[in-house]
């Protein structure tokens, strides 16, 4: 049912005519004919500026429910920017984004939510418990405390990625890997059903790595659907079921061995794409 | 859904691949603080400097508690303890809430990061409390207050002006307004000192506080605004402590991170401003961020550290008070700040864990170990040198190995007798290793020797480049990394110099067959 979408040659500088109104395309055909539940995340034209510059551009995304998918594009590609954007965490300058058919606010709880693991500063006096905690918050709401039953979860969260040991631990005591798999704990104890993870093998070592590769995939066969923002291709083509290829546009969107080939990623990596970039200089400077 | 027992990923190759994955952490931490701990170190020293430079110069505030009467400082003491004097109780009771008040917020902004934005807001409000009292030319505290909160607002809202809406960063952005606030307020405060009016007394204590001066309507002001902090912290401590660790997150589970913030900012405003009749503009920063940071070094959990920052407010506003009520003329701010800058400086050099002067002594003690075990392994490589004929070696001998003269090797000879890792024989010009001692020597010997191989083996570094390293490193290295490599070597029996490597059997022989521990068993080879 997914075709890989592969972009239209002409397609860098301006949508074709006809492109661009997706309602015309049949890559989005299963959508209109699937029920929200099967449909975790779609996204409608949308567009993102940073400061005035766009950083991403009519971004057009149905993902399917249960898939382990994996963002890669260049440096600036608008990968962070994307989840981001997705999370309410950086407004929109148009489009809309939908989470299990509706917006993100209603459904906050079906998200889980990785960030950068450099976004925080570890010398903050909290313990490895405390951080995972964290992850029931947003079920708790307001004003309540974590009760028993929360704790307890943490503590599964914990033991899923091998830190229960560290659970009392100060989180600048440990290394990158471990804070890493802090962080993972965390989105787990938020038990959602589609989750976002910036980076999350980002100053991991290999054995890590592997280990939370193993996680994803458990996730994954519970019908989570997971969108993991990647750096690495070579690794990328063996973790991911699905890939999204970025470059302040989408590139390609499809199953990994149908999107992964040398046309796509020189189309994402470099090349005419960077008239893109040069355009939103060019927005910048005559907005400010 | 399932989330105990589900792990089925878990097969024992992701087992031990999660395990060594641990092994690599540690150490970090050491390095990380000392920058942290430098910075702090600087501004408390700061502030030592200007509360003592205000102190030294005393002249400038007149009135004040102890020229009520002139009378000794054991009366005055006296005086102090018994409560007799309402003004002292106020002022007491005042500085208390205030050590709450501080303590508590001062702990969120210390770990926001927030500090200078405090030190901003209590000079910026100084207009304020000049225009609050020209409003009737009265210390009327709910003008001041209104005034005093409007202009520490309108500070804040300018820092984010700026930086919002041109390339200056937030600390040019702080420094400019914290001093254009505070010119402004000092020329219209002294402006009023000239007015010819009666009532203008008072008027200065807003610059370095007098807790003498605090009256009944002052205390409910700030009663009420420890409240209000109090129960906010108490009710949304779960909301601040996500929203300080990590906004995003907290923004994705749906917090009103701004909302928060904002509020922060304004529970802040609202100490500072009754802070300012204790402890004045200039210094009020210091009651915000000293105890905080105090209280920083002694834990790692935020709710501890909220509690002790409190506690650290209540004990140097008290010490304030009483200090400036014993002596003659002393502002109180000052003496508060020094009170303050005292407890960080206590645990600055004695906190226990990040305290200067355990790690002073963890580096010796450190430095001692390495001491015995380099001694241990020269006469290891005595009696290698005679192919292990005989068990005692000679303080001479010794000495020649590493090169030292006579009495230093008898003092690191006395230094292994009292560790139980040798004894002396004869009279005393000669040793013999105990089974510890044995067993420590061909320990170092053995890792300095596998780590050279290690290093030109599999990192490929060139034999004259790998002993310096190896004598580091045999210190340091675990009895399980020690084996990993052994094994990764194939039990290699000599190093790059040619040398043999101990082996555990050699170990247990030495050892007189004292050694049947488990914790010995080589795996993989017949021992």
């Amino acid at each position: 049912m997914m075709l890989p979408m592969a972009a239209n040659e002409s397609l860098p500088d301006a949508p074709e005519p006809g492109q661009a109104d997706r309602q015309n395309d049949t890559q989005f055909d299963w959508v209109r004919s699937a029920s929200p539940e099967d449909v975790p995340l779609e996204i409608h034209d949308m567009t993102v500026a940073y400061h005035k510059k766009p950083v991403l551009w009519g971004v057009d995304l149905a993902v399917p429910k249960g898939k382990l998918i994996g963002i890669v594009g260049p440096n600036g590609a608008g990968k962070s920017t994307l989840i981001r954007s997705i999370m309410g965490l950086q407004p929109l300058s148009s489009g809309w984004v939908k989470i299990f058919g509706k917006t993100y606010r209603k459904n906050l709880r079906r998200v889980g939510y990785v960030p950068q693991r450099e976004s925080v500063d570890w010398d903050f006096p909290v313990n490895v418990m405390d951080v995972v905690l964290m992850g029931r918050y947003g079920r708790l709401g307001l004003i309540k405390r974590p009760s028993g039953k929360d704790r307890e979860i943490a503590r599964d969260c914990l033991d899923k990625v091998k830190m229960l040991p560290y659970a009392n631990r100060q989180i600048s005591n440990l290394s990158g890997g471990q804070q890493q798999r802090v962080f993972l704990a965390r989105a787990l104890a938020q038990e959602s059903d589609i989750y976002f993870m910036d980076e999350p093998f980002a100053g991991v070592d290999a054995a890590t790595e592997a280990a939370i590769v193993g996680l994803l995939r458990e996730l994954r066969e519970k019908g989570k659907t997971l969108l993991v923002v990647h750096h690495d291709l070579p690794t990328a083509k063996e973790y991911f079921d699905m890939l999204l290829l970025l470059n302040m546009r989408v590139v390609a969107f499809g199953p990994t061995e149908e999107v992964f080939n040398v046309d796509l990623l020189q189309k994402t990596y470099g090349g005419r794409l960077t008239i893109l970039s040069e355009v939103a200089e060019a927005v910048k400077a005559s907005e400010t | 859904m399932g989330l105990r027992g589900g792990g089925t990923m878990r097969s024992s190759m992701a087992d031990s691949l999660w395990n060594s994955g641990a092994r690599a952490r540690r150490r970090p931490a050491e390095g990380r603080d000392v920058p942290r701990l430098r910075f702090a170190a600087v501004s408390a020293l700061r502030l030592v400097v200007i509360a003592f430079a205000v102190v030294a110069a005393p002249a400038c505030f007149a009135d004040r508690i102890g020229d009520m009467t002139e009378t000794s400082v054991g009366e005055q003491a006296l005086r102090f303890f018994t409560f007799r004097d309402e003004s002292l109780r106020y002022a007491l009771l005042g500085t208390i809430l205030l050590g709450v008040n501080c303590g508590l917020l001062g702990g969120f902004i210390v770990v926001r990061k927030l500090s200078l934005m405090g030190d901003a807001l209590s000079h910026a409000v100084l207009p304020g409390v000049a225009i609050g009292f020209l409003w009737n030319m009265t210390k009327d505290p709910v003008a001041i207050f209104v005034g005093a909160t409007v202009a520490g607002l309108l500070g804040a809202l300018t820092v984010t002006a700026i930086t919002h809406t041109t390339k200056i960063k937030e600390d040019a952005a702080l420094g400019m307004v914290l001093s254009g606030y505070f010119a402004v307020g000092y020329c219209i405060t002294s402006m009023i000192g000239r007015l010819d009016t009666g009532n203008k007394a008072g008027i200065d204590h807003f610059l370095f506080g007098q807790a003498a001066a605090i009256n009944r309507d002052d205390i409910i002001l700030m009663g009420m605004v420890t409240a209000l902090t109090l129960g906010c912290v108490a009710v949304f401590y779960k909301e601040f402590q996500v929203t300080s660790f990590d906004s995003a997150f907290a923004r994705a589970i749906g917090f009103p991170t701004r909302l928060f913030h904002n509020g922060l900012m304004l529970l802040l405003a609202f100490s500072v401003v009754i802070a300012l009749q204790a402890v004045g503009v200039v210094l009020v920063s210091a009651m915000l961020i000293t105890p905080a940071a105090s209280a920083y070094l002694l834990t790692d959990r935020l709710h501890r550290l909220l509690v002790l920052a409190a506690m650290f407010g209540v004990v140097t506003g008290a010490i304030g008070a009483f200090l400036s009520f014993l002596g003659s003329g002393l502002p109180t701010g000052p003496l508060m700040v020094l009170a303050a800058s005292t407890v960080f400086a206590l645990a600055f050099l004695f906190g226990p864990r990040h305290g200067v002067l355990m790690r002073w002594w963890r580096q010796r003690s450190r430095g001692h170990r390495v001491r015995r075990e380099n001694t241990l392994k020269a006469v290891y490589q005595v009696l290698e040198g005679r192919g292990f004929k005989g068990e005692s070696v000679t303080l001479l001998e010794l000495a020649e190995r590493r090169r030292e003269t006579e009495d230093e090797a008898r003092q690191q000879a006395a230094a292994l007798v009292r560790h139980g890792l040798a004894t002396r024989h004869g009279a005393g010009e000669h040793f013999v290793l105990t089974p510890e001692g044995w067993l420590r020597a061909c320990q170092i010997v053995r890792n300095h020797r596998l780590w050279e191989l290690y290093l030109t083996n599999a990192a490929h570094i060139a034999a004259d480049h790998v002993h310096e390293d190896a004598e580091r490193i045999e210190h340091v290295l675990g009895e399980d990394v020690v084996r990993q490599i052994e094994r990764r070597l194939g039990y290699a029996e000599t190093d790059p110099h040619g040398q043999p490597i101990p082996s555990m059997d050699d170990m247990r022989r030495g050892s007189g067959g004292l050694f049947g521990r488990d914790e010995l068993q080589g795996y993989g080879r017949p021992t």
